[in-house]
């Protein structure tokens, strides 16, 4: 099925009203897959808590740069925080434990789970923490609050994730960093002085963070082009399914299925309440652009790349004996869940392909029981790269030590409400907008199990099984 | 315990490959009916891409048969219409072209015949460099010799930033130069000073650096795994690219000419100016000179062919370059750099067979200079290593000396930090005996004692489980002495390093009549793996490599006891093409060790040793004039200027053993021949004991152990190219005046009266 989709977007390409009417037949098919019989009946294991989402939300996500250029990390984190009390009613205080992720640290709110959470209003008695794992940062967040309640240590806790590029820490140079501290140590005025002319123009030249591997040097957009390349993905096959991701974002926002977006008054500024960096555009447009990383021939685009986001996300987990006591309607379980990692040179963004099979084994579960699939789209060329590694059977044997393939998603399955490519990408917030966003997908299309898979920086990844609260 | 330091810095190199010579054999055979074996090509989209692919060889070589087939498959490209351009490409994963075929070379008898052959090889590239379809050269491995003079005719190159893509002309390293139009091609491409760089000093150049200069206009990152293996889709994926590129020249939408930068523009008007050009000339055969004492052809003749063709254009150019490579051929220096290549090549292979375990854990005892680099070089080889000493002083500065050699490679980029951060977990330094019990192999490079090396043997044995290979580094002590308090003699041997560890190739290792076959395959295993060119010797004082140069150095001492002094004993030896002069040697070496190999040799050996007065060096050490090590020796170190002082302490002890130089001979040629001829006759008296398995490795062992002059091939070439008559004459001259040291051991004599017997055949 996804082989076809491909072939037919490939042999002639569509319009963006064509690939819509294409992207709804294949939506309406998913329903006769559905009616199969699952390998489990469900995933709740005898002397296990249950773990609910009660529910997710987000800022809408903007190009970094636009209305929130202003701001700082935690006043987007509080948005958040403050839209998931708004739209759970949640009392403030019966909340046992925050955790927040975060990728680019601005350095005053290094923890900045907990200035968010005092700013939102949540009680000062709860704890907050902060963490990093590139962009699985609030995966790991959520996982983590996962721990902590099937651990019996806390009943509910948020769990989200922000990022915000719109300013970033650039730092002096290292030389002149030292100068600096030297300086405030430098008892007499000649120590100063010399310490002063000590100081060269080149000293002056900052350090810019980048998109990069600390221990390759290699930037990840220079990775995914060499990845799509080892896999034979095209430019063509990149720019399609950028534009596919577009197409049906925009489709989702315009019939109102975001409903994870609360709307955010931006202060000094307007009320935002749509994310602003869905784009759907021609093909000829797309086939314009010049490769941005790897030059003159290489296939990675500015428009079958995320784009760089300002955006960030909370939900609310409990045990399920809590959400029910206090009156709550979960909308899914949150069940196995595994992280991967491997060489994060040449298999950078591969964690996808190393996760799904995992978590699917670890849950009994087969593709075929998965209704809905949410992958986080770095770049178009690293969802292909996936795609076919998970399509090959050469692959799963040389380097994943399995026998046969696991398969590819089918893509009418796939991501069905656009993608990080459209949507956009905050780091840190969009493991919560994959979660959430299956949780929706699975009351509004009936299915019953959901996957979210996502790469990260350092070669590492992350996937988890969800599973739809009974209606 | 520290041996000698040599500036001798050869490189592997792969420039004039020797391929097994079969392959040209089936060139009288082959007519158009045979399918071609070498090169193939199909056409894609108007684009011809001929690949590459020696089935006899794991490298390509520009052989007869490669070029015939080349010919072939041009001409009919040429001759089809369709073809707009074309892309050439290696099939082979680590190999462009490694150069032309050395066989070919030697097959030849005269100058004549190795300029037409030249001759050829430029006619061929000219056809490419004229062809009316641009060609694309799509390099991925080492593209080096005549393979980059291939590549440098196409008219459009691009090349993997692959670890093994390399492109350089390393022809004078075999006493030779690029004679397929590369002394032409290079100065018009990078410009004047960087094709000479390239050519004198025949180094490799990277893929970044390469485009930088402009010897390639585009790279292309090696992949990662994907639907094929990394390699083959590389190389897929390179093709790819060439293609597009090849259809983007044809079609005019790519343009060969890179826009000049200000600089570029005011350089090459800097060098459109002949006095200028002139100048440079000058500098460089001045340098060439200073470096190479003009004991070496090769270089002064490439100048000759680039100014030839900067000056006098095109046509003079390439007869010159044809007829100089004829000549250098046929000269003995290129010999003697070819038979080194050779015997390189075997000196990298285990003739020993597979050792029935591989080593996987390694312990090195002592953290010293040498302890150390031999730890550095076998982490650096994904080996895990145990450095262990018996102070936490010794075992930090052993620790720091690993760390910086390797921090050194980051510096210059060949490593990246995360490399060699975790090259360095492998490295476990302590003071105990933690973990022995998993190791598969101990190499000790403790004091220089016996007593000492007994003591340890016991230790280890005590805690090594039993596969484990006792393995010694000592540069003088017979191995059989420290066996012997071996329980299991047949797992010791010996593995004499040279220093430093991480930049001297060779590796001499000592069996002794104990030692199993198995134990001495796995030795080499190791050696090779840590990169080394290696010699198997047998046992006996000094084994072979010290006891040839501790004759030399007792020589030399007496010449300076004689009144000569430091400096122009120095030039006395490297004006004979050593590359370190011999009292600078003796201080890398350590006064100290050359007294304790000189006390410990002349008891074993007698007055065949003598010569210098020992009591010399032991005098100097008493003062503390231990070499560089220690600041002094026979000259003074440690002052920032370029200038080495003559150390006056040294002097003076010298006086106080002034010996009356008698004139007969102390002329200055027979200074250095009363130097060499020891040495080599040590070197034939080991071959003729049976210490040295045969000349070849003698004369490895002396050319990258002791700096031996590379240009006469070591000791045994020499003499066959010298003259082994010539030599005993000059010996007999020596011993009359001073006796038994200049005596010619008998397999020299035999060599002398019967001029048909030659050790390199």
């Amino acid at each position: 099925m996804a082989s076809m989709l491909l072939t037919s977007l490939r042999s002639s390409p569509l319009t963006s009203v064509q690939a819509a009417q294409f992207a709804a037949r294949s939506l309406s098919t998913s329903v006769h897959l559905r009616a199969q019989a699952k390998s489990k009946k469900t995933l709740a294991k005898p002397g296990m808590k249950n773990v609910v989402l009660v529910d997710g939300v987000r800022t809408p996500f903007l190009q970094s740069g636009t209305t929130y250029a202003d701001l700082m990390p935690h006043d987007l984190a509080r948005a958040a925080l403050q839209g998931l009390l708004n739209r759970t009613g949640l009392p403030k205080d019966a909340v046992d434990y925050i955790v927040y992720g975060t990728v680019i640290q601005e350095v005053k709110t290094s923890n900045v789970a907990r200035e968010a959470a005092l700013g939102a209003g949540f009680s000062d008695k709860t704890p907050a923490h902060t963490v990093t794992m590139a962009c699985i940062s609030s995966n790991q967040a959520m996982t983590t609050g996962v721990g902590l309640i099937a651990a019996g240590q806390c009943d509910a806790v948020v769990a989200g994730g922000v990022e915000f590029m719109s300013d970033v820490p650039i730092r002096h140079s290292r030389k002149m960093r030292k100068t600096m501290l030297s300086l405030n140590k430098a008892k007499t005025l000649g120590a100063r002085l010399s310490l002063l002319g000590s100081i060269r123009l080149a000293h002056l030249s900052p350090e810019l963070p980048a998109v990069a591997e600390f221990s390759t040097a290699e930037t990840m957009g220079h990775s995914a082009d060499r990845l799509a390349a080892a896999f034979g993905v095209s430019r063509l096959e990149q720019d399609e399914f950028a534009l596919r991701s577009h197409t049906l974002a925009k489709k989702a926002q315009d019939s109102g299925l975001l409903s994870d977006v609360v709307s955010f008054k931006v202060p000094g500024r307007d009320i935002v309440s749509k994310d602003n960096g869905i784009r759907p555009a021609t093909m000829e447009q797309l086939a314009k652009l010049k490769p941005a990383f790897i030059k003159p021939h290489g296939t990675v685009t500015a428009a079958n790349s995320s784009f760089l986001t300002d955006g960030a996300s909370a939900v609310l987990i409990m045990s399920e004996e809590k959400a029910l006591a206090m009156g709550y309607k979960p909308k899914a379980y949150l069940r196995d869940f595994v992280y991967v990692s491997q060489d994060p040179k040449d298999q950078l963004l591969l964690g996808p392909t190393y996760a799904t099979p995992k978590v699917l084994e670890k849950s009994g579960l087969t593709m075929n029981d998965i209704d809905v699939f949410e992958f986080h789209e770095a770049f178009a060329g690293q969802i292909m790269a996936n795609l076919k590694a998970m399509e090959s059977d050469w692959f799963a044997q040389t380097y994943m030590g399995r026998k046969t393939k696991v398969g590819a998603p089918p893509m009418e399955k796939f991501n069905t409400w656009g993608g990080s490519l459209s949507l956009g990408h905050p780091f840190a917030a969009t493991g919560c907008r994959l979660v959430t966003t299956v949780a929706h997908r699975l009351q509004k299309e009936g299915g019953q199990y959901g996957l979210v898979a996502a790469c990260a920086a350092g070669g590492q990844g992350h996937a988890m099984v969800i599973e739809a609260y009974p209606q | 315990m520290a041996s000698a330091r040599f500036l001798l810095t050869r490189r592997c190199c792969t420039a004039l490959k020797a391929t097994t010579g079969h392959g040209q054999r089936s060139l009288s055979v082959s007519s158009a009916v045979l399918a071609r074996t070498h090169v193939s090509y199909e056409v894609k989209d108007n684009v011809a891409v001929v690949r590459i692919n020696d089935p006899t060889s794991k490298v390509n070589t520009l052989s007869k048969h490669m070029q015939a087939e080349m010919v072939e498959v041009m001409n009919e490209i040429w001759g089809n219409s369709a073809v707009k351009s074309a892309v050439l490409i290696s099939r082979k994963p680590g190999c462009f072209i490694a150069g032309a075929d050395i066989n070919m070379i030697q097959a030849c008898k005269t100058v004549e015949e190795v300029t037409s052959l030249s001759q050829e090889g430029q006619k061929i590239f000219d056809r490419i460099e004229k062809s009316p379809i641009p060609i694309v050269a799509a390099i991925n491995g080492s593209c080096l010799g005549g393979g980059l003079e291939f590549a440098i005719a196409c008219q459009y190159r691009i090349a993997t930033k692959s670890k093994k893509t390399i492109l350089g002309t390393p022809e004078v390293m075999l006493g030779l130069l690029p004679g397929a139009g590369g002394t032409q091609r290079l100065p018009k491409m990078v410009g004047l000073p960087a094709a000479f760089d390239m050519m004198l000093t025949g180094r490799n150049i990277k893929p970044d650096k390469a485009k930088k200069m402009g010897l390639v206009h585009q790279l292309v990152d090696p992949l990662g795994p994907g639907l094929k293996s990394p390699e083959e889709r590389t190389i897929e994926y390179l093709e790819e690219v060439a293609v597009d590129f090849a259809k983007g020249l044809a079609g005019k939408k790519v343009t060969v000419e890179k826009k000049k930068g200000l600089v570029q523009k005011i350089q090459d008007f800097v060098m459109g100016l002949p006095p200028v050009r002139k100048q440079i000339y000058k500098t460089v055969h001045s340098k060439v000179m200073k470096q190479s004492k003009g004991l070496y052809p090769a270089p002064l003749k490439i100048i000759e062919c680039i100014q030839t063709g900067v000056e006098k254009g095109n046509t003079a150019g390439y007869l010159t370059e044809s007829q100089n490579f004829g000549k250098l051929a046929m000269t003995s220096e290129s010999r003697a750099l070819i038979g080194l290549y050779h015997g390189q090549v075997t000196c990298k292979k285990n003739h020993f067979g597979q050792p029935e375990r591989e080593v996987k854990k390694l312990a090195v005892l002592g953290a010293g200079l040498m302890g150390a680099g031999i730890a550095q070089v076998t982490i650096d080889k994904g080996v895990a290593t145990i450095l262990k000493d018996t102070t936490e002083e010794g075992l930090a500065r052993g620790h720091q000396q690993v760390y910086k050699g390797l921090n050194d490679k980051t510096k210059k980029k060949s490593l990246t930090t995360f490399e060699r951060d975790g090259i360095m977990s492998l490295l476990s330094g302590q003071l105990d005996y933690r973990d022995f019990e998993k190791a598969d192999m101990v190499i000790e490079a403790v004091f220089e004692d016996l007593s000492i090396k007994h003591k340890v043997v016991k230790e280890v044995e005590a805690v090594i489980p039993p596969h484990c290979i006792f393995a010694t580094n000592t540069s003088a002590l017979p191995i059989k002495d420290i066996a012997a308090a071996s329980k299991r003699p047949e797992k010791v041997i010996g593995m004499h390093y040279f220093s430093p560890v991480d930049k001297m190739q060779l590796l001499e290792i000592i069996t002794t009549n104990k030692t199993s076959k198995d134990t001495t395959a796995s030795a080499v295993a190791v050696g090779l793996k840590q990169g080394k060119v290696i010699i198997v010797v047998g046992d006996g004082p000094g084994f072979y490599t010290t006891r040839c140069l501790a004759p030399m150095l007792a020589e030399a001492v007496r010449a300076l006891q004689e009144g000569v002094g430091p400096k122009k004993l120095d030039s006395l030896t490297t004006g004979f093409g050593f590359p370190v002069g011999a009292a600078t040697l003796a201080d890398e070496v350590g006064i100290d060790v050359a007294a304790h190999v000189a006390e410990d040799l002349g008891k074993a050996f007698g007055t065949r040793f003598g010569g210098g007065n020992v009591e010399v060096l032991k005098m100097m050490v008493q003062k503390g004039f231990k070499g560089r090590k220690s600041g002094k020796g026979c000259y003074v170190y440690g002052a920032k200027s370029k200038e080495k002082k003559v150390n006056s302490g040294a002097e003076e002890i010298l006086k106080s053993f002034k010996l009356t130089a008698p004139p007969a001979v102390s002329a200055d040629e027979d200074i250095q021949y009363r130097l060499v001829s020891r040495f080599v006759n040590e070197a034939i008296l080991c071959l003729e004991e049976g210490i040295l398995p045969d000349p070849v490795q003698g004369d490895i062992g002396a050319v990258f152990g002791l700096g031996f002059p590379p240009c006469l091939g070591g000791p045994f070439r020499f003499v066959d190219s010298h003259g082994a008559d010539k030599l005993v004459q000059k010996m007999k001259r020596f011993e009359e005046v001073y006796g038994n040291q200049f005596t010619p051991c008998q397999l020299l004599l035999d060599h002398a009266k019967d001029s048909s017997k030659r050790f390199h055949k």
